[in-house]
């Protein structure tokens, strides 16, 4: 008997040992595909399992965090909360691979002041909106990234204004903001695998139909719907920090963008006109798709080389956790000064 | 011993926020330590950057007493709005140094107090050479030479305290320094001193220094090993947050890289404030926040996280006036019982709480340790008295031993272990072992969450691992009984026994002297924690009335102790509770349990002060509301006109 060659990746792990506990969401949910797509990024990027901390918030997206790598610490914190989590996290030790998985009202509703912090201080983070424009575990609610028009299963139109998690990334000085669509891991992955090599926050807003409750005629968010009005702006190509650039392209098709470890991801141009460095350009491709009904995906913003919080807080490389104490307390004599100084 | 008059008053700067008063109080206030005598000084101060009404009260006390006063001896009026109520409170026979252009009239016309008119804004204008928006700020010095000449204080030690205060600006000092001596001879050449107010050198300030809570609590978090701060400024904690990052910034920064051992995030509130702690100490950090009332109800929701998936967490609460904003910078307990059981669901925090600014040092590094080993949020509940006014205190010590970061197991420990699941109670105290994330052995992860868990912390609604799950959560905070702080006890065996806890001590150890003076001498506890130490039953057991001292209206820690007393000990409980605002005061202590010591029909009036109401002390009908009568409600306080001190069954 002859047994396959299981394949592996530079940490000599298999793809198993990315996987987590089996989902507990519904069949056919985008949220499964999208878990299935962060195991083969985290494996074919070789992040080290007990380095990764997944975090998330509440909701049906945020128990998607225990569905992969069983082997890394995970906390599934409270509803909205997870960015302030997640800063504590990287704060005490920024060896820690940080990957959030959120949803569309952890994030665009109750965590959204959590949200924007956490973009304005440029947390290094791999944080994926899973985007249904619906409340899953409530049954059936409208979410704040539900677009004006759409419509609820029973026929309730949405008279409210869709919060795009994107523009606004992008309007806070997010500096890796992307959009994609559970059902495409061509595209998903690689822009995974940026995101993890992106050091600072990287907002990934993917596009993930519920196919409970809002997957009907009438929504936006409907498998139909996403497939009929995708409109990919770049195709990316993720080339490890090693790895030899072997593509061919015609001059000019291309973007390259290098990331802080020596990474690049390959843009190959659908718009030729957009640069992904620049991030009027990104909000006008965002406004003009608000108006269009298209669902504009791929790599929209980038700004590698903006510090992350780590590095503007001026932290040791070795992490804050494992200083001990007789490393952090003044010197007797520091001390004694001190109290002198008290009159 | 001094005679009467010496070293045994109050004075009070009555001035206008924003006008640098600080300064000139706080250079009285060393003045009278640099020459040995006992001080405390207590600032009321307003909701406000610059022109409402502000109050600093600087006791001298030859016990060391640093409690507020509730009568003021010597007043120094600069605050025309408030000048008449102000006067009002001046004991007869005490002083009033004012500014002369304020109109008297009402009880700034009284005849049975000396009046000191001065100049100050003439003074300023005409004989200091200084900018116009300067003057402001050197007539309040100009009152530091004033109060000097008059009260006697030594020149070389208002000198030292004035240079100590512009240590950094010493251009500044020599302005200041000639503003205090214009004070000085103005007061020689056109005052006659006709007040028994004066001071006398002691030697009673030797070894000690002058510290607010908040610099204390500071210097705890940095002595434990904090490295990650996360706060949303609020009053009164914010000086402690500000503290925290002043000395790690002076003891934690590599000077050759500039690489800083601790990062201070300020927060977009209070709940991403108690998240960061949250996720840095579940990643391995000691990590704390301070707050106060406002915060502490944001905190709630992942309070409760905390306790329930068992992370460490150290918050400190400087408690204010509520309910709502209330009044953001008066004083108040009213935080202890709601903070006890914060979140919603079955929960209890352990609670520590100090009584003296050294307490406070001591109780921030073991607030740290507990977090650690009991894996749970530890609050620390400080009060606006004690943390932001200056309190005479032992310098603090350097700790001589290391920490305790509990039960976290690394990669080799879990080598050692056939088996680990991260709820499950391997030692029969409740508390189980955790491992860090980064720790590199394969068995090391787990799921955190806030959701149900079993002992392996994965999802579960069973019936059975839920209340397997919180029964040992309360084994576990039952332990916490032996290891918070137990009972200060001083038992010379009265059958009256007070109980107070946090910064109502002071109060009460004045108001213990004057009982024993006057032949009622009561016996003392002082709750240094919750949950209650067995011992506080204990010694309710032996006798029989029990006083519970706090400064809130509903008698919180009376109620933490009546629903664990067994119904005969709790009978013996009777409130007593002060709640305007303003530091209790030892009269408050002291009169309703006189009042209560004497035989019926006692209920006379308090003599109202001449001109204004009374400054927060208790009803007078408290004899009925110590048997059970519902309160009544009592005088609008002193000036504040705010609520009211009171006395409740």
């Amino acid at each position: 008997m002859t047994l396959a060659l299981e394949k592996l990746n530079r940490l000599g792990l298999s793809r198993d040992d990315y996987r987590g506990a089996h989902t507990t969401l519904c069949a056919g949910c985008g949220h499964n595909s999208i878990t299935n797509h962060i195991v083969k990024a985290l494996y074919d990027s070789g992040i080290e399992p007990h380095l990764l901390a997944k975090m998330s918030g509440i909701g049906c997206s945020s128990k998607a965090a225990a569905y992969f790598v069983e082997r890394a610490h995970g906390f599934n914190g409270a509803h909205g909360r997870m960015p302030s989590v997640a800063t504590g996290a990287k704060l005490a030790n920024r060896n820690l691979v940080v990957f959030g998985v959120s949803g569309d009202g952890d994030t665009a509703s109750i965590g959204l002041g959590q949200y924007c912090h956490m973009i304005r201080r440029n947390l290094d983070i791999t944080y994926v909106v899973e985007d249904n424009g619906v409340y899953g575990l409530t049954k059936g609610q409208l979410s704040a990234t539900a677009d004006l028009g759409s419509t609820l299963k029973k026929g309730r139109v949405n008279r409210y204004i869709q919060i795009d998690v994107c523009s606004l990334a992008i309007d806070l000085g997010a500096t890796f903001v992307a959009r994609s669509f559970s059902g495409d891991g061509k595209q998903l992955v690689p822009l995974l695998q940026a995101a993890l090599a992106h050091r600072g926050t990287a907002v990934l807003d993917v596009i993930s139909p519920c196919v409970t409750f809002n997957d009907h005629e009438g929504s936006t968010r409907s498998y139909a719907y996403v497939k009929d009005h995708d409109a990919p702006v770049n195709t990316p190509d993720y080339i490890a920090p090693q790895e030899e650039i072997a593509v061919d392209y015609e001059p000019g098709t291309v973007q390259d963008v290098e990331l802080h470890d020596g990474s690049h991801i390959l843009l190959r141009k659908v718009d030729t006109s957009h640069d992904v460095r620049d991030p009027i350009a990104a909000m006008r491709l965002l406004y003009e798709a608000r108006r269009t009904g298209e669902i504009v995906t791929g790599l929209l913003y980038a700004n590698p080389e903006a510090d992350d919080l780590c590095t503007r807080e001026a932290l040791p490389a070795r992490p804050l956790a494992e200083f001990g104490v007789e490393e952090l307390r003044p010197t007797r004599e520091q001390w004694d000064d001190l109290m002198a100084q008290l009159v | 011993m001094p005679g009467p008059g010496v070293n045994d008053f109050c004075i009070q700067a009555a001035t206008v926020n924003g006008s640098g008063s600080q300064s000139a109080n706080l250079v009285i206030t060393r003045a009278l330590f640099h020459m040995g005598i006992p001080v405390a000084a207590k600032n009321v101060f307003p909701s406000n950057i610059e022109g409402l009404p502000t109050w600093y009260d600087i006791r001298v006390s030859p016990h060391g007493y640093q409690a507020r006063k509730r009568t003021v001896d010597v007043l120094v009026a600069m605050n025309p709005a408030t000048f008449v109520d102000d006067a009002a409170n001046v004991r007869p026979g005490g002083a009033a140094i004012h500014e002369a252009t304020m109109p008297r009239y009402g009880a700034a016309a009284r005849d049975d107090i000396s009046w000191y008119p001065v100049p100050f804004a003439r003074l300023a204008k005409e004989r200091l050479d200084a900018k116009p928006d300067l003057r402001k700020y050197l007539q309040n010095m100009i009152y530091v030479g004033v109060v000097a000449e008059l009260i006697g204080l030594d020149p070389a030690a208002v000198e030292r305290a004035l240079r100590d205060q512009f240590r950094a600006k010493p251009k500044a000092a020599e302005l200041n320094l000639e503003a205090i001596q214009l004070g000085v001879s103005y007061a020689r050449e056109n005052l006659t001193k006709t007040d028994p107010f004066r001071v006398a050198a002691m030697d009673r300030t030797r070894g000690t220094v002058l510290l607010d809570g908040n610099r204390a609590a500071a210097l705890g978090a940095i002595m434990a090993g904090c490295t990650v701060l996360a706060w949303y400024p609020i009053t009164p904690s914010t000086s402690l947050c500000e503290a925290v990052i002043e000395y790690a910034e002076r003891f934690r920064v590599d000077r050759a890289t500039g690489e800083r051992r601790f990062s201070a995030v300020q927060a977009e509130d209070e709940l991403a404030a108690i998240g960061i702690v949250l996720g840095a100490a579940w990643a391995g950090a000691r990590a704390m926040t301070a707050t106060s009332g406002p915060g502490i109800s944001l905190m709630g929701e992942l309070t409760g996280l905390g306790y329930y998936a068992e992370i460490p967490a150290v918050v400190f609460d400087v408690q204010r006036v509520g309910p709502s904003t209330g009044l953001p910078t008066r004083t108040m307990q009213g935080d202890v019982g709601y903070v006890h059981t914060l979140s919603h669901g079955d929960t209890r925090h352990p609670v520590l709480l100090p009584g003296t600014v050294t307490e406070l040092y001591e109780d921030a590094q073991l607030a740290f340790d507990l977090a650690d080993r009991l894996q749970t949020p530890v609050f620390v509940l400080s009060d606006l008295d004690l943390g932001m006014n200056q309190w005479m205190t032992p310098p603090l010590a350097y700790p001589e031993r290391g920490v305790d970061r509990g039960k976290v197991l690394d990669a080799a420990d879990l080598d050692r272990l056939s088996r680990w699941r991260r709820y499950e109670d391997v030692d029969g105290d409740g508390i189980a072992y955790r491992t860090l994330p980064g720790n590199p052995n394969p068995r090391a992860g787990y799921f955190t969450r806030g959701s149900g868990h079993d002992q392996d912390a994965l999802y579960t609604e069973s019936p059975d691992a839920y209340r397997a799950n919180m029964d040992r959560l309360r084994r576990k905070l039952d332990g916490a009984r032996h290891l918070v702080p137990g009972p200060l006890v001083d038992e010379p065996g009265s059958s009256t026994l007070i109980v107070a806890y946090g910064s109502t001590h002071h109060a009460v150890v004045e108001a213990r002297d004057r009982l024993a003076e006057m032949g009622t001498p009561a016996d003392y506890l002082r709750v240094r924690g919750l949950p209650l130490h067995p011992m506080v039953a204990e010694v309710i057991a032996r006798h029989r009335r029990v006083y519970v001292v706090e400064q809130n209206r509903d008698g919180q820690m009376e109620a933490l102790l009546r629903a664990e007393l067994p119904g005969e000990l709790a009978d013996r409980l009777q409130g007593l509770r002060h709640f305007n605002g303003v530091p209790i005061d030892a009269e408050s202590v002291l009169e309703p349990i006189l009042a209560a010591a004497r035989p019926r029909p006692a209920v006379t009036a308090r003599p109202r002060q001449r001109g204004r109401p009374g400054d927060g002390g208790p009803s007078r009908d408290d004899e009925g509301a110590l048997t059970g009568k519902p309160a009544l409600p009592v005088r609008p306080a002193g000036k504040l006109t705010v609520g009211s001190g009171g006395v409740l069954p």
